[in-house]
């Protein structure tokens, strides 16, 4: 099932990936599952290797390559029967500081993150009363000399636990004293091996899959002044301009899952005899299993639209929202049809399709869900009124 | 020490092969390729002896078509410091591979060429010993150890029934088999690195080889289906059916 584009895009970089996850089968990622465990030694092997470095320019110590090259490397360990979810962010989340960060703060932290000594990779935006609605947050930075201090919470930052630093979105100025709900908002970069104890409390929750997540409490939480990143009260757009690549990333990791579904699902169904022959030869097995992999290229291409106009430099809001939105529904689907395949063996943990099946079902809901997609499509693109 | 290793693009041990209705071969049509793993443990022995002071300089050779380069790129990603492809299309059995690589030992002067024992494709396990011969080189061949000493090298050799220790005087051939070494990945830096390193092409006429095959394969065959098995009651009766039915005992 080699498409002749997937070999041509980045294929020493595939091949290379392919061949480090092949230390971390099955069994591995089994194991981390029913413990609840982070794969630190996965993660240190792409660490090692400079993987999650790969967006890091080059006079930063990175490998400056284009965002095309990542969505490589995570569909790639995607495909392998792994998942990135344990480190993506820190490949993504230094765009904003490399976007909006000053000449300063860009010296003293990037080179450390791309070595891996330091691991930038918590995002501190959804909390438990505003969700969806970023601009309606309720975490407050204020101003007090040289320090920022922080009160509210946060949900859902994942890998917070694994991390050293944090970019966090709280409110600046009070919402009733800014033009738009969206305006007052600013980021902050939060050292949270001082902040762990000093007003920073984290509260792992447990998942459907193997997620470190967690509940983040801010309460008093001083942070230097210096931190800020770019200007104050123009965070809720820094925070935007990143999303489009976490976006195309998610949507690449989603293209690996459904290759590995539907890969898994055939050889299972040429292999798999009752009725006396296999059961990929009749076609309620097999149709859906083509109709799932009809469905990935087609997500695939609108990844790969949304990939090249980013690094063109043309506005791609919508393309990497839609790629986001087809990649999660065909990995989806293709998952639903892998473990009906397998009948009774896809709920068997031995054949890792049902965990599988669990992670991949998270990005309809993270980092957006599907509804808001649609609706920036309708507002945006199609000129519809204003829905949420 | 200057190392060469050959390297051969071949299809990727994961992928079921199939045979071509027509028998002449095996279907390599979008068919995902990479390095023979033979190779991948020759390459990864020369950059050992590199990283431990005793080989200078690793040059990685391919013979086969355009896309062998990524072959040889893998290697320089790994770790080897340039490469030289030939270029040929079609076919190329072992004693035509061998003359090639007798040319490019003539050009280089190596002190080693370390190769696979047999590439998985065709599995001939002929080019070392051949390539031996040509030069009048000593050959160490399934080494699973190579100790390089003052003007030689000790190499253990995977034989029937044990291991033997044999001591070559270089320069010489030594063919790799798989417990030699675990190879590694490649880093992404060094991928980019890779990218940089000299490759260099040549062709079978510029090294004075004719490469026209001079074996016809006459048919290619998947192997049998595996027939349905049977459940057996007992021992006694697994004993019977294997006497009278398989009669292997
Ligand atoms: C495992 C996991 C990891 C996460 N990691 C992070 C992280 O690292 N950092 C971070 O900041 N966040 C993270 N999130 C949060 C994630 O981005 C949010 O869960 C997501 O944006 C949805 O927000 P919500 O859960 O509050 O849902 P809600 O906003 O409450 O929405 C609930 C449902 O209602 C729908 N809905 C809401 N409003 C509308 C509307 N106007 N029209 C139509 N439908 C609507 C939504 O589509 C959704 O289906 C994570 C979430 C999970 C589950
Ligand atoms: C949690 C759990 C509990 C269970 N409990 C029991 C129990 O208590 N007692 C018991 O006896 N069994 C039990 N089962 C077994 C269950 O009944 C079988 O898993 C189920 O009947 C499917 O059989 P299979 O798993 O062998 O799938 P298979 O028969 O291998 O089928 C695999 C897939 O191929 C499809 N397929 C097969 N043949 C054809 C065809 N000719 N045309 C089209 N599609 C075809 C099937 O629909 C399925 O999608 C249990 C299974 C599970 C998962």
């Amino acid at each position: 099932m080699e498409s002749h584009d997937a070999q041509a895009d980045h294929a020493a970089i595939r091949e290379a990936v392919q061949k480090l996850c092949a230390g971390f089968p099955g069994p591995y990622w089994r194991a981390l599952d029913r413990e609840d465990r982070y794969p630190a030694e996965f993660v240190a092997a792409l660490t090692d290797a400079g993987y999650l470095a790969a967006l890091v320019p080059e006079e930063y110590g990175g490998a400056g390559l284009p965002l095309s090259a990542a969505a490589a490397i995570l569909e790639e360990i995607h495909r392998s029967g792994g998942n990135g979810a344990a480190c993506h962010a820190q490949m993504y989340v230094m765009g904003t500081l490399l976007r909006h960060g000053s000449a300063a703060q860009k010296a003293r932290w990037l080179p450390e993150i791309a070595a891996g000594r330091l691991r930038l990779q918590a995002f501190g935006v959804t909390e438990p009363t505003s969700g969806t609605d970023t601009g309606a947050l309720r975490t407050v930075a204020r101003r007090d000399g040289d320090v920022f201090v922080v009160d509210g919470q946060k949900i859902w930052t994942s890998r917070a636990e694994h991390s050293d630093l944090m970019i966090l979105l709280a409110r600046t100025t009070p919402r009733d004293a800014c033009a738009k709900r969206t305006d007052g908002l600013s980021v902050l970069l939060v050292d949270m091996r001082e902040a762990l104890g000093r007003g920073l409390t984290l509260r792992p929750i447990r998942t459907m899959m193997n997620h470190a997540t967690t509940e983040v409490f801010l309460d008093g939480l001083r942070v230097p002044a210096e931190n800020l990143i770019g200007e104050e009260g123009r965070g809720f757009r820094y925070v935007l301009t990143g999303m489009n690549a976490e976006r195309i990333l998610i949507a690449a990791e989603c293209i690996g899952d459904a290759k590995w579904f539907v890969e898994t699902a055939s050889a299972y169904a040429r292999e798999r005899v009752v009725f006396g022959r296999p059961i990929g030869q009749n076609q309620g097995v097999q149709f859906p299993i083509a109709q799932a992999y009809a469905r990935m290229r087609a997500a695939e291409l609108m990844v790969r639209e949304a990939a090249r106009l980013y690094e063109s430099g043309a506005p791609c809001g919508a393309e990497a929202n839609m790629a986001k939105m087809l990649a999660a529904e065909a990995s989806f689907e293709a998952a639903n049809v892998c473990l009906q395949t397998h009948g009774g063996f896809g709920f068997a943990e031995e054949y890792d399709v049902e965990r599988k099946f669990r992670e991949t079902r998270l990005y309809q809901v993270a980092p957006i869900s599907t509804n808001l997609i649609l609706a920036h499509l309708a507002e945006h693109v199609l000129g519809l009124p204003r829905s949420y | 020490m200057k190392i060469l290793v050959p390297v051969k693009r071949v299809v990727d041990y994961n992928v079921k092969i199939r045979v071509k209705p027509d028998g002449s071969g095996v279907d390599l049509a979008n068919v995902k390729m990479s390095m023979n793993p033979f190779d991948e443990i020759a390459v990864e022995e020369a950059i050992r002896l590199k990283e431990k002071g005793k080989a200078t300089e690793i040059v990685a050779v391919s013979i086969g078509p355009q896309q062998a380069q990524e072959t040889i790129r893998t290697a320089l990603a790994m770790g080897a410091d340039r490469g030289i492809l030939v270029k040929t299309d079609g076919v190329v059995e072992p004693l035509a591979v061998a003359k090639m690589l007798k040319a490019i030992v003539a050009n280089e002067s190596p002190d080693l060429v370390i190769m696979g024992k047999q590439a998985i494709d065709d599995d001939c396990n002929q080019t070392g010993q051949m390539l031996a011969a040509l030069l009048g080189w000593a050959q160490g061949t399934f080494a699973s150890k190579v100790e390089p000493g003052e003007g030689t090298v000790d190499v253990t050799r995977e034989v029937d029934g044990g291991l033997q220790t044999v001591s070559l005087k270089l320069p010489a051939i030594v063919t790799t088999d798989l417990r030699l070494n675990e190879p590694r990945y490649a880093s992404l830096p060094n991928i980019m690195k890779a990218k940089k390193k000299p490759l260099e092409e040549t062709s079978p006429e510029a090294l004075g080889v004719d490469v026209a095959p001079r074996l016809t394969v006459v048919s290619t065959a998947e192997p049998p289906k595996r027939q349905a098995g049977v459940k057996v009651g007992s021992v006694e009766e697994l004993v019977q059916k294997l006497k009278n039915e398989a009669g292997v005992l």
